[in-house]
């Protein structure tokens, strides 16, 4: 097999000139078509960041390149909105609601995937069926029991907590990931660990998490994305209570609450972007591998 | 592994039994909740004038997107996987849009597709088109919506271009051998092999499409805050301009939130229970027709 592939290119002769030809005009078609999809994609992050550098006569003018460029715009942002608080609020659910996730889930998935008990295949089904469930389905008697349970008087409508502990008890799609990763892993590292006397949680907490490091980085990235930008249940909780808003609502109340211009908005949308795309850079790759793991081992 | 079972069945398991139990109450948090039978349903399914448009919205809104998602990732896929240069950049500006957190994509497409002013009408007008209202426009909205989905199509762009990068290249030459075209190759070759992970898209795409909430809530409110340039309070403008971006969860969460009718969006939310999982299983049992499952036992 392998010799035939290295043997291949020394057999293959040079084709004829029109078929190379061909081949040319495909590929420049093809880099053509990339290019304009390419420009499309990018275009709405220009308008957006060209915006953001106007000023409010300009926005509302059908005016598309700034002039003079209005750079003083993030700063107002900041005296205009309470974008810090925001931010901080952000990386408490954020922050608390990754680490929940990763604790939780890697202890879980491992026992789904490599110990065996009576009801693990119960579980599993009830971990596939937990990830179709819509969250509108179980929101409602969440809602209730928080806004009932109200220890030493504390009221936990309005605060972030209950959207920041359920991820401590374990999130379906993490679970799922993690198990379908340690499947693969072999059984033989984990006997092998066995022999020299070791205890489960030991395995788990050396040889498996360290073999999975890429799965796991998958989740937590996963998870602090989808904690950074969700909307539903902090809308929920916090609706009420500006003091504890998140980004994401602070973002959608901006313009109505402050009455706020379309320059100013843009340049906030832009601020409210860039922590995601700095990420994504920093962590290209951990990003593309965990999109394929979901997509491909799914 | 226990511990996550008391918390997993305290946010999963009570709550979907507490909906069903709910949805037969009369409940606005306030007084206790009063038995009222099959009332909320009853309501539902025959009186309240809103849930027809709603599910007709979320039902147009999964027949458009879904396939237009599918089909755009696959292309950009196929176009990508054949570049020979520059797969890298590609890839990354195709992905970017996928990572902008919804509710500052929402945001950067009101003021982009904004009728007046907005770059996309101001360069229509340049070109001698008179451009669409868009999310001013009960007709317009949400085709606007889906163009902001397709944007953000770069997750299954990404899991599509792996796939497809995974057919074997054997398969390819074979198929060559016995005279097959690049369309025949694509038919016969390509879309079996990649079948398993379009499925994956498809349901993921209506699991999605039957959730969709905060895009459709943050345009319809910053839509309409354009239009009357009033502060709104959240929830007031849900599914401006007339109600056609009304979708089921934001009729939800307008009853059981914001005119906190818990029983009643109880009631809704077993519904959504209900058609989640028929409809995913009709697309499961369906897919055995054309899911092409390579022998890789597992």
């Amino acid at each position: 097999m392998t010799a035939i592939e290295i043997a291949a290119p020394f057999v293959r002769r040079r084709p004829p000139v029109a078929v190379r030809r061909r081949r040319f005009l495909v590929a420049v078609a093809n880099h053509s078509v990339l290019i304009a999809a390419s420009i499309a994609f990018l275009a709405p992050f220009a308008f957006i960041a060209l915006t953001a550098l106007m000023t409010n006569e300009q926005a509302l003018s059908s005016r598309l390149w700034p002039h003079p460029f209005a750079w003083h715009n993030f700063i107002s942002v900041f005296t205009t909105a309470p974008l810090w608080r925001w931010t901080l609020n952000t990386l408490e659910y954020s922050v608390l609601g990754t680490l929940g996730v990763v604790v939780s889930s890697v202890p879980v998935a491992y026992a789904l995937a490599r110990l065996k008990w009576r009801g693990r295949n119960l579980v599993f089904l009830v971990v596939l069926v937990a990830l179709m469930l819509p969250p509108q389905v179980t929101v409602v008697p969440l809602y209730v029991l928080w806004a009932k349970f109200q220890p030493f008087g504390f009221h936990f409508i309005g605060t972030l907590w209950p959207v920041i502990a359920p991820n401590w008890f374990g999130d379906a799609f993490s679970i799922f990931l993690l198990r379908q990763f340690f499947l693969t892993i072999p059984e033989e590292y984990l006997d092998a660990a066995r022999v020299d006397g070791c205890g489960e949680v030991r395995i788990l907490t050396t040889v498996v998490a360290r073999l999975a490091k890429p799965a796991i980085a998958a989740v937590a990235l996963f998870s602090f994305l989808y904690t950074f930008n969700d909307f539903f249940l902090p809308l929920l909780y916090t609706g009420e209570n500006p003091g504890n808003w998140v980004i994401s609502i602070g973002l959608s109340q901006f313009r109505s609450l402050h009455q706020v211009q379309w320059n100013l908005t843009m340049a906030a949308t832009l601020l409210v972007m860039a922590p995601v795309i700095v990420l994504f850079f920093l962590a290209q790759k951990a990003f593309v591998e965990g999109v394929t793991l979901t997509g491909v081992k799914g | 592994m226990s511990p996550w079972l008391v918390g997993f069945s305290v946010f999963f398991g009570y709550p979907l039994v507490m909906s069903a139990y709910l949805s037969f109450q009369h409940y606005d948090l306030l007084s206790p909740p009063r038995w009222v039978g099959l009332a909320n349903y009853r309501y539902l399914f025959t009186i309240d004038p809103q849930v027809w448009t709603a599910v007709r919205n979320t039902l147009w809104l999964i027949a458009v997107l879904v396939p237009l998602q599918v089909v755009f990732a696959f292309g950009i896929a196929l176009v990508l996987a054949r570049a020979r240069s520059g797969v890298g950049i590609f890839r990354t500006i195709f992905y970017l849009p996928a990572l902008a957190p919804p509710v500052a994509a929402t945001l950067g497409f009101v003021y982009i597709l904004n009728p007046a002013t907005g770059p996309v009408n101001t360069i229509l007008g340049h070109l001698g088109i008179q451009g669409p209202l868009w999310f001013q426009d009960p007709a317009w909205s949400k085709p606007s919506l889906v163009i902001l989905g397709l944007w953000g199509v770069g997750n299954t762009m990404i899991i599509f271009l792996a796939a497809v990068l995974d057919v074997p290249r054997q398969l390819y030459e074979s198929a060559s051998l016995d005279g097959a075209g690049p369309l025949q190759r694509l038919r016969w070759v390509t879309l079996p092999t990649v079948s398993p992970v379009i499925l994956f898209a498809v349901i993921l795409g209506v699991i999605q499409g039957l959730q969709y909430f905060t895009q459709a809530f943050v345009a319809s409110g910053v839509a309409s805050g354009q239009a009357s340039q009033a502060a709104d309070i959240t929830s007031v403008n849900l599914g401006y301009p007339v109600d056609s971006t009304l979708f089921y969860p934001v009729l939800l969460y307008q009853h059981g939130f914001s005119d906190f009718q818990l029983g009643y969006a109880s009631a809704m939310a077993m519904l959504l229970l209900v058609v989640s999982f028929a409809v995913t299983l009709v697309i499961l049992f369906n897919s055995r027709r054309w899911v092409h499952y390579a022998g890789s036992p597992r």
